[in-house]
Protein backbone atom coordinates (compact mmCIF):
# COMPACT_ATOMS: atom_id res chain seq x y z
CA UNK A 1 0.00 0.00 0.00
CA UNK A 2 1.11 3.53 -0.70
CA UNK A 3 2.48 5.05 2.54
CA UNK A 4 1.07 8.51 1.76
CA UNK A 5 -2.47 7.15 1.51
CA UNK A 6 -1.91 5.06 4.65
CA UNK A 7 -0.77 8.14 6.59
CA UNK A 8 -3.78 10.08 5.29
CA UNK A 9 -6.07 7.25 6.39
CA UNK A 10 -4.60 7.07 9.88
CA UNK A 11 -4.30 10.81 10.51
CA UNK A 12 -7.29 12.34 8.68
CA UNK A 13 -10.01 9.98 7.47
CA UNK A 14 -11.14 7.65 9.00
CA UNK A 15 -8.39 7.96 11.61
CA UNK A 16 -7.39 10.65 14.10
CA UNK A 17 -9.08 13.83 12.84
CA UNK A 18 -12.40 12.27 11.80
CA UNK A 19 -12.66 10.13 14.94
CA UNK A 20 -11.75 13.06 17.18
CA UNK A 21 -14.31 15.44 15.63
CA UNK A 22 -17.16 12.90 15.59
CA UNK A 23 -16.16 11.69 19.08
CA UNK A 24 -16.33 15.23 20.46
CA UNK A 25 -19.70 15.77 18.80
CA UNK A 26 -20.82 12.51 20.46
CA UNK A 27 -19.74 13.80 23.88
CA UNK A 28 -21.86 16.89 23.15
CA UNK A 29 -24.83 14.58 22.43
CA UNK A 30 -24.03 12.79 25.70
CA UNK A 31 -23.95 16.04 27.71
CA UNK A 32 -26.99 17.51 25.96
CA UNK A 33 -29.12 14.39 26.52
CA UNK A 34 -27.95 14.34 30.15
CA UNK A 35 -29.03 17.98 30.46
CA UNK A 36 -32.43 17.20 28.93
CA UNK A 37 -32.92 14.27 31.34
CA UNK A 38 -32.17 16.66 34.22
CA UNK A 39 -34.48 19.32 32.71
CA UNK A 40 -31.85 21.94 31.98
CA UNK A 41 -30.47 23.61 28.87
CA UNK A 42 -27.04 22.02 28.63
CA UNK A 43 -23.77 23.10 27.02
CA UNK A 44 -23.45 24.79 23.60
CA UNK A 45 -22.56 22.69 20.56
CA UNK A 46 -18.87 23.67 20.52
CA UNK A 47 -18.35 23.05 24.26
CA UNK A 48 -16.28 19.81 23.89
CA UNK A 49 -14.01 21.56 21.37
CA UNK A 50 -13.47 24.54 23.74
CA UNK A 51 -12.68 22.07 26.53
CA UNK A 52 -10.02 20.26 24.52
CA UNK A 53 -8.42 23.50 23.26
CA UNK A 54 -8.39 24.83 26.83
CA UNK A 55 -6.63 21.72 28.13
CA UNK A 56 -4.03 22.09 25.37
CA UNK A 57 -3.01 25.59 26.51
CA UNK A 58 -2.97 24.89 30.26
CA UNK A 59 0.15 24.17 32.28
CA UNK A 60 1.24 20.53 32.72
CA UNK A 61 1.96 19.75 36.36
CA UNK A 62 4.18 16.73 36.93
CA UNK A 63 3.83 15.45 40.50
CA UNK A 64 7.07 15.13 42.46
CA UNK A 65 8.44 11.58 42.57
CA UNK A 66 6.27 10.32 39.73
CA UNK A 67 7.57 8.26 36.84
CA UNK A 68 7.85 11.14 34.38
CA UNK A 69 8.21 9.16 31.14
CA UNK A 70 5.30 6.80 31.86
CA UNK A 71 3.15 9.63 33.27
CA UNK A 72 3.46 11.65 30.06
CA UNK A 73 3.47 8.79 27.53
CA UNK A 74 0.45 6.88 28.89
CA UNK A 75 -2.16 9.25 27.33
CA UNK A 76 -0.40 8.99 23.96
CA UNK A 77 -0.55 5.17 24.08
CA UNK A 78 -4.31 5.33 24.59
CA UNK A 79 -4.78 7.91 21.82
CA UNK A 80 -2.68 5.90 19.35
CA UNK A 81 -4.57 2.69 20.16
CA UNK A 82 -8.04 4.17 19.73
CA UNK A 83 -6.94 5.90 16.50
CA UNK A 84 -5.68 2.60 15.07
CA UNK A 85 -8.81 0.75 16.25
CA UNK A 86 -11.15 3.29 14.71
CA UNK A 87 -9.18 3.28 11.45
CA UNK A 88 -9.45 -0.52 11.16
CA UNK A 89 -13.19 -0.57 11.96
CA UNK A 90 -13.94 2.18 9.44
CA UNK A 91 -11.67 0.63 6.85
CA UNK A 92 -13.80 -2.53 7.10
CA UNK A 93 -17.06 -0.55 7.10
CA UNK A 94 -16.26 1.47 3.98
CA UNK A 95 -14.16 -1.03 2.05
CA UNK A 96 -15.22 -4.51 3.31
CA UNK A 97 -13.10 -6.15 0.60
CA UNK A 98 -9.90 -4.56 1.95
CA UNK A 99 -10.29 -5.87 5.51
CA UNK A 100 -7.58 -8.32 6.55
CA UNK A 101 -8.00 -11.71 8.23
CA UNK A 102 -8.05 -11.39 12.02
CA UNK A 103 -8.74 -7.64 12.14
CA UNK A 104 -11.57 -8.32 14.59
CA UNK A 105 -9.03 -9.69 17.08
CA UNK A 106 -6.68 -6.74 16.48
CA UNK A 107 -9.54 -4.31 17.18
CA UNK A 108 -10.49 -6.21 20.37
CA UNK A 109 -6.91 -5.77 21.62
CA UNK A 110 -6.66 -2.13 20.50
CA UNK A 111 -9.91 -1.18 22.25
CA UNK A 112 -8.51 -2.56 25.53
CA UNK A 113 -5.40 -0.37 25.27
CA UNK A 114 -6.99 2.98 26.31
CA UNK A 115 -8.12 1.41 29.60
CA UNK A 116 -4.64 -0.05 30.14
CA UNK A 117 -3.11 3.36 29.41
CA UNK A 118 -5.31 4.84 32.16
CA UNK A 119 -4.04 2.14 34.56
CA UNK A 120 -0.40 2.90 33.62
CA UNK A 121 -0.87 6.66 33.92
CA UNK A 122 -2.60 6.44 37.25
CA UNK A 123 0.04 4.19 38.80
CA UNK A 124 2.81 6.42 37.41
CA UNK A 125 1.36 9.54 39.05
CA UNK A 126 2.25 8.51 42.63
CA UNK A 127 -1.06 9.50 44.16
CA UNK A 128 -3.01 7.21 46.50
CA UNK A 129 -6.36 8.21 44.97
CA UNK A 130 -5.02 7.64 41.46
CA UNK A 131 -3.61 4.22 42.32
CA UNK A 132 -6.93 3.24 43.89
CA UNK A 133 -8.66 4.35 40.68
CA UNK A 134 -6.07 2.47 38.65
CA UNK A 135 -6.58 -0.76 40.59
CA UNK A 136 -10.34 -0.47 40.14
CA UNK A 137 -9.87 0.10 36.42
CA UNK A 138 -7.67 -3.02 36.26
CA UNK A 139 -10.29 -5.16 38.02
CA UNK A 140 -12.93 -3.74 35.71
CA UNK A 141 -10.90 -4.65 32.59
CA UNK A 142 -10.47 -8.20 33.86
CA UNK A 143 -14.18 -8.53 34.60
CA UNK A 144 -15.73 -7.16 31.39
CA UNK A 145 -13.28 -8.55 28.83
CA UNK A 146 -14.50 -12.17 29.20
CA UNK A 147 -18.21 -11.59 28.43
CA UNK A 148 -17.31 -8.97 25.78
CA UNK A 149 -15.07 -11.37 23.86
CA UNK A 150 -17.66 -14.18 24.24
CA UNK A 151 -20.33 -11.84 22.81
CA UNK A 152 -18.03 -11.03 19.88
CA UNK A 153 -17.63 -14.76 19.13
CA UNK A 154 -21.36 -14.98 18.20
CA UNK A 155 -20.98 -13.05 14.89
CA UNK A 156 -17.76 -14.99 14.26
CA UNK A 157 -19.70 -18.28 14.54
CA UNK A 158 -22.43 -16.89 12.28
CA UNK A 159 -20.03 -15.79 9.55
CA UNK A 160 -17.42 -18.57 10.08
CA UNK A 161 -14.78 -15.86 9.79
CA UNK A 162 -12.64 -13.54 11.93
CA UNK A 163 -12.52 -11.00 9.12
CA UNK A 164 -14.65 -7.88 9.75
CA UNK A 165 -15.28 -7.55 6.01
CA UNK A 166 -16.74 -11.08 5.77
CA UNK A 167 -18.83 -10.59 8.92
CA UNK A 168 -20.23 -7.39 7.37
CA UNK A 169 -20.95 -9.19 4.10
CA UNK A 170 -23.25 -11.72 5.79
CA UNK A 171 -26.62 -11.00 7.46
CA UNK A 172 -26.46 -8.93 10.66
CA UNK A 173 -26.02 -11.09 13.77
CA UNK A 174 -28.66 -9.09 15.62
CA UNK A 175 -31.41 -10.46 13.34
CA UNK A 176 -31.14 -13.81 15.22
CA UNK A 177 -31.94 -14.58 18.88
CA UNK A 178 -28.31 -15.32 19.76
CA UNK A 179 -27.34 -11.97 18.21
CA UNK A 180 -29.89 -10.11 20.34
CA UNK A 181 -28.51 -11.65 23.56
CA UNK A 182 -24.94 -10.94 22.39
CA UNK A 183 -25.83 -7.30 21.62
CA UNK A 184 -27.31 -6.77 25.10
CA UNK A 185 -24.20 -8.29 26.72
CA UNK A 186 -21.87 -6.28 24.47
CA UNK A 187 -23.74 -3.03 25.21
CA UNK A 188 -23.45 -3.51 28.97
CA UNK A 189 -19.76 -4.36 28.56
CA UNK A 190 -19.43 -1.21 26.42
CA UNK A 191 -20.83 0.81 29.32
CA UNK A 192 -18.01 -0.54 31.50
CA UNK A 193 -15.40 -0.14 28.74
CA UNK A 194 -16.30 3.54 28.49
CA UNK A 195 -16.29 3.74 32.35
CA UNK A 196 -19.70 5.38 32.36
CA UNK A 197 -22.16 5.14 35.26
CA UNK A 198 -22.98 2.54 36.70
CA UNK A 199 -19.40 1.36 36.09
CA UNK A 200 -17.46 4.59 36.68
CA UNK A 201 -15.65 3.45 39.84
CA UNK A 202 -12.18 4.21 38.38
CA UNK A 203 -13.09 7.91 38.33
CA UNK A 204 -15.65 8.08 41.12
CA UNK A 205 -15.93 11.88 41.28
CA UNK A 206 -17.49 11.71 44.72
CA UNK A 207 -14.99 9.61 46.66
CA UNK A 208 -11.84 9.48 44.49
CA UNK A 209 -12.12 13.08 43.14
CA UNK A 210 -11.35 12.08 39.57
CA UNK A 211 -9.63 8.78 40.49
CA UNK A 212 -7.19 7.66 37.83
CA UNK A 213 -6.92 11.16 36.34
CA UNK A 214 -6.49 13.00 39.64
CA UNK A 215 -2.89 14.18 39.04
CA UNK A 216 -3.30 14.92 35.34
CA UNK A 217 -3.51 18.49 34.11
CA UNK A 218 -3.13 20.39 30.86
CA UNK A 219 -2.40 18.60 27.56
CA UNK A 220 -2.09 15.03 29.00
CA UNK A 221 -5.52 15.39 30.62
CA UNK A 222 -6.84 16.83 27.36
CA UNK A 223 -5.51 13.81 25.47
CA UNK A 224 -7.18 11.47 27.99
CA UNK A 225 -10.49 13.32 27.53
CA UNK A 226 -10.07 13.19 23.76
CA UNK A 227 -9.33 9.46 23.96
CA UNK A 228 -12.51 8.95 25.99
CA UNK A 229 -14.49 10.93 23.41
CA UNK A 230 -13.00 8.87 20.59
CA UNK A 231 -13.81 5.65 22.47
CA UNK A 232 -17.40 6.88 22.81
CA UNK A 233 -17.45 6.97 19.01
CA UNK A 234 -15.39 3.86 18.23
CA UNK A 235 -17.04 1.41 20.66
CA UNK A 236 -20.66 1.83 19.41
CA UNK A 237 -19.31 1.88 15.83
CA UNK A 238 -17.53 -1.42 16.49
CA UNK A 239 -20.77 -2.96 17.76
CA UNK A 240 -22.64 -1.58 14.73
CA UNK A 241 -20.04 -3.23 12.49
CA UNK A 242 -19.81 -6.58 14.29
CA UNK A 243 -23.37 -7.19 15.48
CA UNK A 244 -25.74 -4.80 13.69
CA UNK A 245 -24.65 -5.22 10.08
CA UNK A 246 -22.66 -1.99 9.64
CA UNK A 247 -23.51 0.93 7.38
CA UNK A 248 -24.79 0.15 3.88
CA UNK A 249 -22.79 2.65 1.81
CA UNK A 250 -24.04 1.04 -1.39
CA UNK A 251 -27.65 1.46 -0.23
CA UNK A 252 -27.69 5.16 -1.03
CA UNK A 253 -28.92 7.83 1.38
CA UNK A 254 -31.36 5.44 3.11
CA UNK A 255 -28.59 2.93 3.88
CA UNK A 256 -26.29 5.58 5.32
CA UNK A 257 -29.06 7.20 7.38
CA UNK A 258 -30.05 3.77 8.76
CA UNK A 259 -26.42 3.08 9.69
CA UNK A 260 -26.09 6.43 11.45
CA UNK A 261 -29.40 5.80 13.26
CA UNK A 262 -28.06 2.46 14.56
CA UNK A 263 -25.04 4.30 15.95
CA UNK A 264 -27.07 7.16 17.48
CA UNK A 265 -29.48 4.62 18.99
CA UNK A 266 -26.64 2.76 20.73
CA UNK A 267 -25.19 6.06 22.03
CA UNK A 268 -28.53 7.34 23.34
CA UNK A 269 -29.27 4.05 25.15
CA UNK A 270 -25.79 4.26 26.71
CA UNK A 271 -26.41 7.84 27.83
CA UNK A 272 -29.83 6.98 29.26
CA UNK A 273 -28.36 4.06 31.24
CA UNK A 274 -25.67 6.42 32.56
CA UNK A 275 -28.29 8.92 33.67
CA UNK A 276 -30.70 6.57 35.37
CA UNK A 277 -28.41 4.11 37.18
CA UNK A 278 -26.43 4.63 40.40
CA UNK A 279 -22.80 3.55 40.64
CA UNK A 280 -22.19 -0.04 41.78
CA UNK A 281 -19.25 -1.16 43.93
CA UNK A 282 -16.28 -2.81 42.21
CA UNK A 283 -17.00 -6.22 43.80
CA UNK A 284 -20.60 -6.03 42.60
CA UNK A 285 -19.36 -5.20 39.10
CA UNK A 286 -16.93 -8.13 39.03
CA UNK A 287 -19.65 -10.50 40.30
CA UNK A 288 -22.08 -9.12 37.73
CA UNK A 289 -19.72 -9.53 34.77
CA UNK A 290 -18.28 -12.90 35.75
CA UNK A 291 -21.70 -14.21 36.80
CA UNK A 292 -24.77 -12.90 35.01
CA UNK A 293 -23.07 -11.43 31.96
CA UNK A 294 -20.79 -14.40 31.28
CA UNK A 295 -23.73 -16.82 31.64
CA UNK A 296 -25.78 -14.68 29.24
CA UNK A 297 -22.88 -14.62 26.76
CA UNK A 298 -22.52 -18.41 27.00
CA UNK A 299 -26.28 -18.77 26.39
CA UNK A 300 -25.84 -16.61 23.28
CA UNK A 301 -22.97 -18.84 22.14
CA UNK A 302 -25.05 -22.01 22.64
CA UNK A 303 -27.96 -20.44 20.73
CA UNK A 304 -25.58 -19.50 17.92
CA UNK A 305 -24.17 -23.05 17.91
CA UNK A 306 -27.72 -24.44 17.60
CA UNK A 307 -28.24 -22.12 14.65
CA UNK A 308 -30.79 -19.74 16.23
CA UNK B 1 -9.95 38.57 21.56
CA UNK B 2 -7.63 35.71 20.80
CA UNK B 3 -8.62 32.14 20.02
CA UNK B 4 -6.94 30.87 23.19
CA UNK B 5 -8.62 33.36 25.54
CA UNK B 6 -11.95 32.50 23.92
CA UNK B 7 -11.49 28.80 24.65
CA UNK B 8 -10.18 29.48 28.17
CA UNK B 9 -13.13 31.63 29.16
CA UNK B 10 -15.72 29.33 27.60
CA UNK B 11 -14.63 26.22 29.46
CA UNK B 12 -14.25 26.77 33.21
CA UNK B 13 -13.66 23.86 35.57
CA UNK B 14 -14.37 25.00 39.10
CA UNK B 15 -12.57 23.61 42.14
CA UNK B 16 -14.25 24.57 45.39
CA UNK B 17 -11.98 25.02 48.40
CA UNK B 18 -13.70 25.60 51.73
CA UNK B 19 -11.53 27.17 54.43
CA UNK B 20 -13.52 26.75 57.65
CA UNK B 21 -16.78 28.23 56.35
CA UNK B 22 -20.18 28.05 58.08
CA UNK B 23 -21.38 26.15 54.94
CA UNK B 24 -23.89 28.85 53.94
CA UNK B 25 -21.78 30.02 51.01
CA UNK B 26 -21.10 26.39 50.04
CA UNK B 27 -24.80 25.65 49.90
CA UNK B 28 -25.35 28.73 47.73
CA UNK B 29 -22.49 27.62 45.45
CA UNK B 30 -24.19 24.23 45.07
CA UNK B 31 -27.44 26.07 44.36
CA UNK B 32 -25.73 27.87 41.49
CA UNK B 33 -24.81 24.49 39.98
CA UNK B 34 -28.32 23.02 40.16
CA UNK B 35 -30.48 22.56 37.02
CA UNK B 36 -32.40 25.74 37.92
CA UNK B 37 -29.38 27.94 37.12
CA UNK B 38 -27.56 25.37 34.92
CA UNK B 39 -24.04 26.78 34.79
CA UNK B 40 -23.05 24.15 32.20
CA UNK B 41 -24.67 26.51 29.68
CA UNK B 42 -21.51 28.62 30.06
CA UNK B 43 -19.21 25.61 30.15
CA UNK B 44 -18.83 25.76 33.93
CA UNK B 45 -18.54 22.39 35.67
CA UNK B 46 -17.44 21.39 39.16
CA UNK B 47 -14.35 19.15 39.30
CA UNK B 48 -12.93 17.12 42.17
CA UNK B 49 -9.20 17.68 41.63
CA UNK B 50 -7.41 21.03 41.64
CA UNK B 51 -5.21 19.74 38.80
CA UNK B 52 -8.25 19.92 36.49
CA UNK B 53 -9.31 23.37 37.67
CA UNK B 54 -9.43 26.71 35.87
CA UNK B 55 -11.23 28.49 38.69
CA UNK B 56 -10.39 28.24 42.38
CA UNK B 57 -13.45 29.09 44.46
CA UNK B 58 -12.63 30.09 48.05
CA UNK B 59 -15.21 30.30 50.79
CA UNK B 60 -15.02 30.84 54.53
CA UNK B 61 -12.70 32.73 56.89
CA UNK B 62 -9.26 31.23 56.36
CA UNK B 63 -7.54 30.60 59.69
CA UNK B 64 -3.88 30.09 60.51
CA UNK B 65 -4.00 26.44 59.44
CA UNK B 66 -6.26 26.56 56.39
CA UNK B 67 -4.39 29.54 54.88
CA UNK B 68 -1.25 27.38 54.54
CA UNK B 69 -3.32 24.63 52.88
CA UNK B 70 -5.01 27.14 50.57
CA UNK B 71 -1.61 28.45 49.43
CA UNK B 72 -0.49 24.85 48.87
CA UNK B 73 -3.59 24.07 46.78
CA UNK B 74 -3.08 27.28 44.78
CA UNK B 75 0.52 26.26 44.02
CA UNK B 76 -0.68 22.82 42.87
CA UNK B 77 -3.15 24.26 40.37
CA UNK B 78 -2.13 24.44 36.70
CA UNK B 79 -1.77 28.05 35.54
CA UNK B 80 -3.47 30.17 34.25
CA UNK B 81 -6.02 29.99 37.04
CA UNK B 82 -8.68 32.43 38.21
CA UNK B 83 -9.30 32.80 41.94
CA UNK B 84 -12.71 33.90 43.24
CA UNK B 85 -13.45 34.65 46.90
CA UNK B 86 -17.09 33.93 47.72
CA UNK B 87 -18.79 35.51 50.72
CA UNK B 88 -17.86 38.17 53.26
CA UNK B 89 -15.59 35.80 55.21
CA UNK B 90 -13.37 34.96 52.25
CA UNK B 91 -13.37 38.63 51.14
CA UNK B 92 -12.50 40.35 54.43
CA UNK B 93 -12.70 37.90 57.34
CA UNK B 94 -16.10 39.34 58.26
CA UNK B 95 -16.86 39.32 62.02
CA UNK B 96 -14.06 36.82 62.58
CA UNK B 97 -11.28 39.10 61.35
CA UNK B 98 -10.05 40.04 64.85
CA UNK B 99 -10.12 36.48 66.17
CA UNK B 100 -6.88 35.06 67.57
CA UNK B 101 -6.79 32.22 65.00
CA UNK B 102 -7.66 34.15 61.84
CA UNK B 103 -4.96 35.16 59.40
CA UNK B 104 -5.20 38.30 57.27
CA UNK B 105 -7.81 37.93 54.47
CA UNK B 106 -6.94 35.24 51.93
CA UNK B 107 -6.50 37.95 49.27
CA UNK B 108 -3.20 38.91 50.93
CA UNK B 109 -1.82 35.37 50.44
CA UNK B 110 -3.32 34.32 47.09
CA UNK B 111 -3.95 36.76 44.21
CA UNK B 112 -7.77 36.93 44.12
CA UNK B 113 -9.35 38.00 40.81
CA UNK B 114 -12.91 38.56 41.96
CA UNK B 115 -14.58 39.18 45.30
CA UNK B 116 -18.25 38.27 45.72
CA UNK B 117 -19.51 39.82 48.96
CA UNK B 118 -22.65 38.63 50.73
CA UNK B 119 -23.52 36.49 53.71
CA UNK B 120 -24.17 34.32 51.78
CA UNK B 121 -24.22 35.80 48.24
CA UNK B 122 -27.17 34.73 46.11
CA UNK B 123 -26.53 32.36 43.18
CA UNK B 124 -27.56 35.23 40.89
CA UNK B 125 -24.83 37.41 42.42
CA UNK B 126 -22.24 34.66 41.79
CA UNK B 127 -23.33 34.16 38.18
CA UNK B 128 -23.27 37.92 37.63
CA UNK B 129 -19.76 38.14 39.12
CA UNK B 130 -18.49 35.27 36.96
CA UNK B 131 -20.03 36.88 33.86
CA UNK B 132 -18.33 40.20 34.69
CA UNK B 133 -15.03 38.43 35.33
CA UNK B 134 -15.25 36.61 31.99
CA UNK B 135 -15.99 39.91 30.21
CA UNK B 136 -12.97 41.51 31.91
CA UNK B 137 -10.68 38.59 31.04
CA UNK B 138 -11.75 38.78 27.41
CA UNK B 139 -11.33 42.55 27.28
CA UNK B 140 -7.98 42.71 29.00
CA UNK B 141 -6.15 40.11 26.88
Amino acid sequence: MNYGILALKVLVFPGLLFTAVVGLVTTWIDRKVTAKVQMRVGPPFLQPFYDVIKYMVKETCIPAGSSKLLFLSAPLVGLAAVTAGSTIVWNALIWPGRAFVGDLIVVLYLLTMPAISVVLGSFASRNPLASLGGSREMKLIMSYELPFVLACIVPIMKAHSINLGEILAGPAAVTSWSGVVALVVAMICMQAKLTLVPFDMPEAETELTGGAYVEYSGPPLGIFKLTRAMMLFTMPMFLVAVLCGGIAFDGGVVGIVLGVLKYVGLVVVTVLIRNTAPRVRIDQAVKFFWGTMTIAAVVALVLAYLGW
Amino acid sequence: MSFVVNALTRSLNVFHLAGSPCNNCDIEILDALTPRYDLERFGIVLVGSVRHADVLLLSGAFNKKSTIRAKHVYDQAPKPIVVIAVGNCACTGNIFRDSYNIDPPIGNVIPVDAYIPGCPPKPEAMISAVAKLIAKLRGSK
